[in-house]
């Protein structure tokens, strides 16, 4: 796990370096859909309290400069399946962005929404001999968190500590000088497939760019999609993409679990192309134009022009019903939201406070699935569209774009992760030239 | 098929056979001219030069630098040619020799106004082209200080009045005192600016003479000095700075009024009293002596001396300051002998 420490802590250190150059780009790599966002950092201070303008939820210091999205290439299920195919997706899509900026830049923060997420919720306890809580006691009790077997080849996305006790008072945020006898974490870790992580991390660097931090999607989704009172009461986002579902569960303002389905609406897609023996561009038209979950009387009487570019004249004349397709969408909807449903219940959802959930991600966009999402999954649900950030185009304020701006909202203000504090002296190797400067630095 | 016969009724045809009719021929398949769709991603080296000309820099040197370069070595190359570049020169010198002398912008004449004959005639040498000029050539602000040089003009008004004329309106400077120094006679103006040197005092008979060392920068004074003299007018020789720092009026006779450093006028003013009243300068006196004003001193002549000497019964001196008898013995110290033994009388 030192080898992820180090490089995630080398993320960091090129986080910083961009925002002190103030320009970074987002990539939000998905299995349709490829968006940049090149996001340029002012700093606080561009409004004041008595222009009428709030901290607008803190994302005040920042704004869109350059936005452009494309077609995705050669991923499949939210991984990259053929890398030149990405990589060409990638070129487009940041060449774009960079045009539309006006800036160059060189510094990403991409997200993966495939990869075989699993979460893990970890604890950890020592006990203080100060008496206290000093900064360096957090550190050593996220140290001291049981790892448990991730499994081979997996990689931790993310480890948040998300509450910290202090002899029996738990729901601490910030557990710095309590006094107690002993300090205790919960943890939540996030392990993705380590090979499906290096070459999306492969792939960035063959454009040139520098990796400045990876995010899991249904998380950067969840943190857009969601208002704060969600996150804070407990809410799952369910962000419906085309290649994977990801599932988020957030509560006291901390993602608590994540997972994923590894189908989303490119299946219904494929049912219809196959169903209606349309071709797939075809098929991904009408779903979009004339898709639905729920049937009524009139939609027998809507009839719907297949259309087509094959040639033959009876075959591009052919019409079906609007309840056709809805017949063919509905159990794939069904099969998706049922996935969600076991996902929500492993995570032990039903057991939440609030049973908000919000569903975003461009699979959101179908009419009635509110209304058929209501029935499966609980009566709270929303379709959530993401939170408006500052000079972000009207044409990337769709649900779609929900992963995309999250991520810009935790670059702005990044979460804290396990690399973020100080890593305790005894899991320095022993005889490290560090380890002797700290003695000399603490003795002398 | 045998409703698209067009003969007859149904019925009046019955029976007949439907004509052959040849499936017309397919139009032979043309070989399809796609063109193979363009990848829309950009190739490495076009997204590597892309992101190049991105950097500040690049754009700089290409909005502004490449432009300067290309601009300065086409002129560069154009002007390496000697006989180019000679054409260039004539031809921008030709155009403004061209402006330069258009009818409206010659001097044909020049007028000199208030100066004497010597003056204008330096004034006219003073000019540095020969008319008719174009007035370009004429630097006025130049020329009139150089006028201002000379001594014996004290301002001059230089302008091109239309119709190409050189106006100059010359204010010269009146002589009011002569000052002569070891290097012979000036005169000076009212301000004790020199106006001309001249040979002799007879030049001038009506000026009144100054004579010293830095005469000429109390000239003023000596002035005033010279109206407040009044009735011992016609009695002036002259004025004499001593020491750089005050005045000594010289009548005839080898009379001497010597007046302080500060408030000479006053001083003066009460000589002229002091004679008005008692004759004092008519009298053998060699010098009034007024440096210090609360004892003002009078230093009698030799006449004088031995009449008060007769009169006592003492010996008479000679103009060494000796008694007449011990001539023979003459020592050196006469003079000081000559001071101490000068009488000095209060008034």
């Amino acid at each position: 796990m030192k080898d992820l420490y180090q490089g995630q802590r080398s993320m960091r250190n090129m986080r910083r370096q961009a925002m002190q150059r103030g320009v970074i780009a987002v990539l939000d790599i998905g299995t349709s859909k490829i968006a940049c966002l090149v996001l340029q950092f002012d700093g606080p201070g561009q409004f004041r309290e008595t222009d009428g303008v709030g901290p607008m939820a803190g994302q005040s210091n920042f704004r869109v400069v350059g936005t452009a999205h494309t077609r995705s290439r050669g991923m499949r299920c939210g991984e990259i399946q053929t890398m030149a195919e990405t990589e060409r997706a990638i070129r487009t899509v940041i060449q774009q962005a960079q045009k539309d900026a006006g800036v160059r830049v060189d510094h990403v923060i991409a997200c993966i929404s495939g990869a075989r997420p699993a979460s893990y919720g970890l604890a950890g306890e020592v006990s203080l001999e100060a008496g206290k809580v000093a900064q360096y006691d957090v550190a050593r009790v996220l140290g001291a968190c049981e790892v448990p077997e991730f499994g081979r080849g997996r990689e931790v996305l993310h480890a948040q500590p998300v509450n910290f006790a202090v002899d029996g008072r738990s729901g601490l945020s910030d557990p710095r000088d309590h006094s107690g006898e002993k300090l205790a974490v919960d943890m939540h870790v996030l392990t993705i497939d380590g090979d499906a992580a290096g070459n999306l991390v492969h792939c960035i660097r063959r454009c040139d760019m520098e990796l400045a931090g990876v995010a899991s999607a249904s998380y950067a989704s969840g943190l857009a999609a969601l208002v704060e009172d969600e996150q804070e009461l407990g809410a799952a986002c369910i962000d419906l993409g085309s290649g994977t579902t990801g599932v988020s569960v957030f509560i006291k303002k901390h993602m608590i679990f994540a997972d994923a389905v590894r189908f989303g609406g490119d299946l219904i897609t494929q049912d219809i192309a196959k169903g209606l023996r349309v071709s797939y561009a075809q098929a991904e038209r009408l779903k979009t134009l004339h898709g639905g979950v729920e049937a009524t009387g009139r939609d027998d009487r809507e009839m719907i022009d297949l259309g087509g570019d094959t040639g033959d004249w009876e075959t591009d004349r052919r019409q079906v019903s609007r309840s056709d397709l809805i017949g063919i969408m509905r159990p794939r909807v069904e099969e998706i939201l049922e996935n969600v449903a076991e996902i929500l219940e492993a995570a032990g959802f039903d057991f939440m406070p609030s049973r908000q959930v919000v569903l975003t991600g461009g699979g959101s966009q179908i009419p009635g699935l509110d209304v058929l999402a209501a029935r499966m999954l609980g009566h709270n649900v929303r379709i959530g569209r993401p939170l408006r950030i500052q000079g972000l185009p009207h044409t990337a304020t769709a649900p779609g774009f929900s992963s995309a701006i999250g991520l810009s909202l935790l670059t702005a203000h990044p979460q804290d992760e396990w690399w973020d504090f100080e890593m305790p002296a005894e899991a320095y190797p022993a005889g490290s030239i560090r380890r002797a400067y700290r003695w000399f630095k603490n003795n002398w | 098929m045998q409703g698209l016969n067009p003969f007859g009724h149904r019925n009046a045809e019955q029976g007949r056979p439907a004509p052959v009719r040849h499936a017309p021929l397919r139009p032979a398949p043309q070989p399809e001219k796609v063109t193979p769709r363009r990848d829309p991603a950009p190739s490495r080296f076009a997204y590597r030069l892309n992101r190049m000309m991105l950097r500040p820099l690049m754009r700089r040197l290409i909005r502004v630098g490449l432009p300067a370069f290309l601009m300065a070595m086409v002129g560069g190359i154009w002007l390496s040619d000697d006989t180019r570049r000679a054409n260039l020169t004539s031809g921008v010198e030709g155009l403004v020799d061209k402006v330069q002398h258009r009818d409206a912008f010659m001097v044909h004449s020049m007028r000199i106004e208030g100066a004497s004959d010597v003056v204008a005639n330096g004034l006219r040498a003073m000019l540095p082209v020969t008319l008719p000029a174009s007035s370009f050539d004429i630097d006025l602000a130049k020329l009139r200080e150089k006028v201002r040089m000379l001594d014996a003009v004290e301002a001059v008004d230089l302008r091109i009045t239309p119709g190409g004329v050189l106006s100059a309106v010359v204010t010269e400077r009146v002589p009011a005192i002569m000052w002569r120094h070891a290097r012979g006679i000036e005169l000076l103006d009212k301000t004790g600016h020199r106006v001309a040197s001249v040979t002799a005092r007879d030049v001038r008979k009506d000026l009144p003479i100054i004579a010293g060392e830095g005469a000429e920068r109390a000239a003023p004074e000596a002035l005033a000095l010279i109206d407040a003299a009044g009735p011992i007018l016609p009695r002036l020789r002259g004025l004499e700075r001593v020491g750089e720092r005050r005045w000594d009026l010289v009548l005839d006779n080898d009379q001497r009024i010597k007046l302080p450093e500060d408030g000479a006028l006053r001083a003066l003013e009460r000589v002229v009293a002091m004679d008005r009243a008692q004759s004092l300068l008519s009298r053998d006196v060699l010098v009034v002596d007024l440096r210090n004003s609360i004892r003002p001193v009078v230093q009698i002549g030799l006449e004088a001396q031995n009449a008060i000497r007769r009169a006592r019964g003492q010996v008479e001196i000679g103009p060494d300051g000796q008694p007449l008898d011990e001539k023979s013995k003459a020592s050196a110290g006469g003079k000081i002998t000559s001071k101490t033994g000068t009488d000095a009388k209060k008034t």
